[in-house]
């Protein structure tokens, strides 16, 4: 089977330090991946090249066969790559269904209609309902979005993504900032989402209940460089890994 | 729900016209039909420029280039080929602002905050210089005199009608545009510009869109000037009428669709009143602006909309 996402020696450095050091890896379709590592080892920086916010120094990044380097976030999005914000990224101002539906027009090509209400884009507007059903802000759709608890606001941002139909879905620490109660909704949730929109998702997350209790192929990046890749329990067994980052986290 | 506020600006558009139409049939002098046509194109500069900054949140401080690039296509043309000229020199002056607002939009929306401010400002000046100093051409501070409309339109009355048919049609275009999904993600391009790519949509060509369609408008409003005043003048170009149009929508508020055209009004028509006892209005309306900036800072369209908010909730809890 053809990967979904492929990096081929990524390379990027921001004046003499490097952020990412020859990484390359391949995530099949599907998958739910997680990257892990300490603060400052590069894994928001490589999500940032992903989704083309950043340009790699050298290197490919390949999104469904196609070489995706170099070109800008809206045209990689638009070719299925969806992405939630590490620091929740919502409009806060509309309501909690036009966050959404916004997403589901520009991915209907509707978005730029100059004349008619935004209402009356029907299956733009419930497409947006059913994403805010699996989310459970659905009772909340007519609310101003700044109005949502915080972790409500996680999963809006999340749902903006979803609202694009991402094949491949991106979360940056998808359980920071929540209690325990809410990392175990959210992670429930996620697996949830992930079949039922059928996603390959990777994620970064420093929460370790989170990587072990959902991924089923954990990365670990150190200091831009790809130090491990395996199962949950070989990441957990890897002396390598234990030195550099997990060290009594785990133990 | 979702189209009660939709239901609401059609009323408030139907009262307006309603309002407006029937003016010249109460005895109104000559006067206050003028009056009342300021209000209308200043309503409409003023709605035009806050689809920038309160929907979109560019600040421009150049608006006055479209609204004098209108005023004197028509009046050059009437100025050295005729009266006859006086439509299609308005035709001109659409077609030479959508250039135009191309080419400097692309250049300003390289830039953001303060900076797109100050740029915009500089090409006002800018069209206000040439325009002051090319005197064989523009006529330069004496500006351009006896600017009629031609036919049934040199009727004061007439051309009332004409510029109030022209003011409603734009008013509903740019509020069924403001409520349509190109609208909402204007809105979007304000609040989060960051997240706007990752709805796959570019943030500078939204920006680009929005500039030439505001200016498109605002080059509309000042070409129905040269009508209304019959003459023109430099100080249409000037950095002062940008900011005229800046106060109107502050005054209004800039979070409501209406809110700059009723600041229009308000600014117009406190002019008048003051302005026929005190030759210190502009006294005055540094006063209000004051008290409205520090009291009221969502203008006064903004918070009636938030009394009312207030007081249908207050009502719910109490029955």
């Amino acid at each position: 089977m053809e990967p979904l996402l492929k990096l081929d020696h990524v390379n990027k450095a921001f004046g003499g330090l490097t952020v990412t050091a020859d990484v390359s890896f391949s995530v099949m379709p599907g998958d739910i991946t997680a990257i892990i590592g300490p603060n400052g080892a590069g894994k928001t920086t490589l999500f940032n090249q992903i989704t083309g916010h950043l340009i790699p120094d050298s290197g490919r990044i390949i999104f469904q066969g196609e070489d995706i380097t170099g070109m800008p976030p809206q045209t990689i999005v638009t070719r299925g790559m969806g992405r939630a914000f590490q620091i929740t990224s919502i409009f806060p101002e509309e309501t909690v269904l036009e966050n959404v539906r916004v997403a589901c027009l520009s991915h209907r090509k509707e978005i730029l209609h100059p004349f008619r209400h935004v209402g009356s884009f029907k299956r733009a507007t419930d497409r947006a309902y059913e994403i805010l059903e699996s989310l459970g802000l659905a009772n909340r759709a007519d609310r101003p979005a700044f109005e949502l608890a915080h972790g409500d606001q996680k999963l809006l941002d999340i749902g903006i993504a979803l609202g694009l139909e991402p094949k491949l879905l991106l979360l940056d620490e998808p359980t920071s900032g929540m209690s325990p109660e809410e990392r175990q909704l959210t992670r429930d949730l996620i697996k949830k989402l992930w079949k039922e929109f059928k996603l390959t998702l990777v994620f970064i997350e420093h929460d370790m209940d989170t990587v072990f209790g959902i991924a089923q192929l954990v990365r670990v990046l150190t200091l831009g460089r790809l130090l491990a890749e395996g199962t949950p329990d070989e990441i957990r067994n890897n002396p390598e890994v234990i030195t550099a980052y997990l060290g009594e986290e785990v133990s | 729900m979702e189209y009660r506020k939709s239901i609401l600006s059609v009323a408030f558009v139907i009262i307006l016209a309603v309002g407006f139409a029937v003016a010249p049939l109460a005895h109104t002098s000559g006067y206050q039909i003028m009056l009342a046509s300021h209000i209308l194109v200043w309503g409409l500069f003023a709605i035009s420029f806050n689809m920038l900054w309160g929907v979109t949140g560019m600040l421009s401080f150049g608006q006055a280039l479209y609204y004098g690039l209108g005023a004197y296509s028509v009046g050059l043309f009437v100025k050295h080929v005729g009266a006859a000229w006086f439509v299609p020199g308005m035709f001109v002056g659409l077609a030479l602002s959508v250039v135009i607002s191309l080419l400097i939009g692309l250049l300003v929306i390289r830039v953001g905050g303060v900076f797109f401010t100050v740029l915009t400002l500089a090409f006002g000046q800018l069209a206000w210089q040439i325009t002051f100093r090319w005197y064989d051409f523009t006529g330069g501070d004496d500006g351009i005199q006896g600017i009629i409309a031609p036919g049934i339109l040199s009727d004061r009355i007439v051309y009332y009608y004409f510029t109030l048919a022209i003011v409603l049609i734009s008013i509903w275009l740019l509020l069924r545009l403001s409520q349509s999904p190109m609208g909402v993600l204007l809105r979007c391009v304000r609040q989060n510009p960051a997240r706007v790519p990752f709805l796959g949509q570019s943030v500078r060509m939204s920006q680009l869109r929005i500039y030439v369609i505001s200016c498109f408008f605002t080059t509309l409003a000042g070409s129905l000037m040269a009508g209304v005043d019959n003459s023109i003048h430099t100080d249409m170009l000037y950095w002062t009428t940008s900011g005229e149009v800046i106060l109107m929508s502050v005054l209004g508020g800039i979070g409501q669709f209406f809110g700059p055209l009723i600041g229009a009004g308000a600014i117009i028509v406190i002019q008048d009143i003051v302005g026929a006892r005190t030759e210190y209005w502009p006294l005055f309306i540094g006063i209000l602006m004051m008290i409205i900036v520090l009291l009221f800072p969502r203008g006064v369209v903004g918070e009636f909309q938030a009394l009312r908010i207030k007081l249908t909730s207050f009502a719910r809890r109490g029955g």
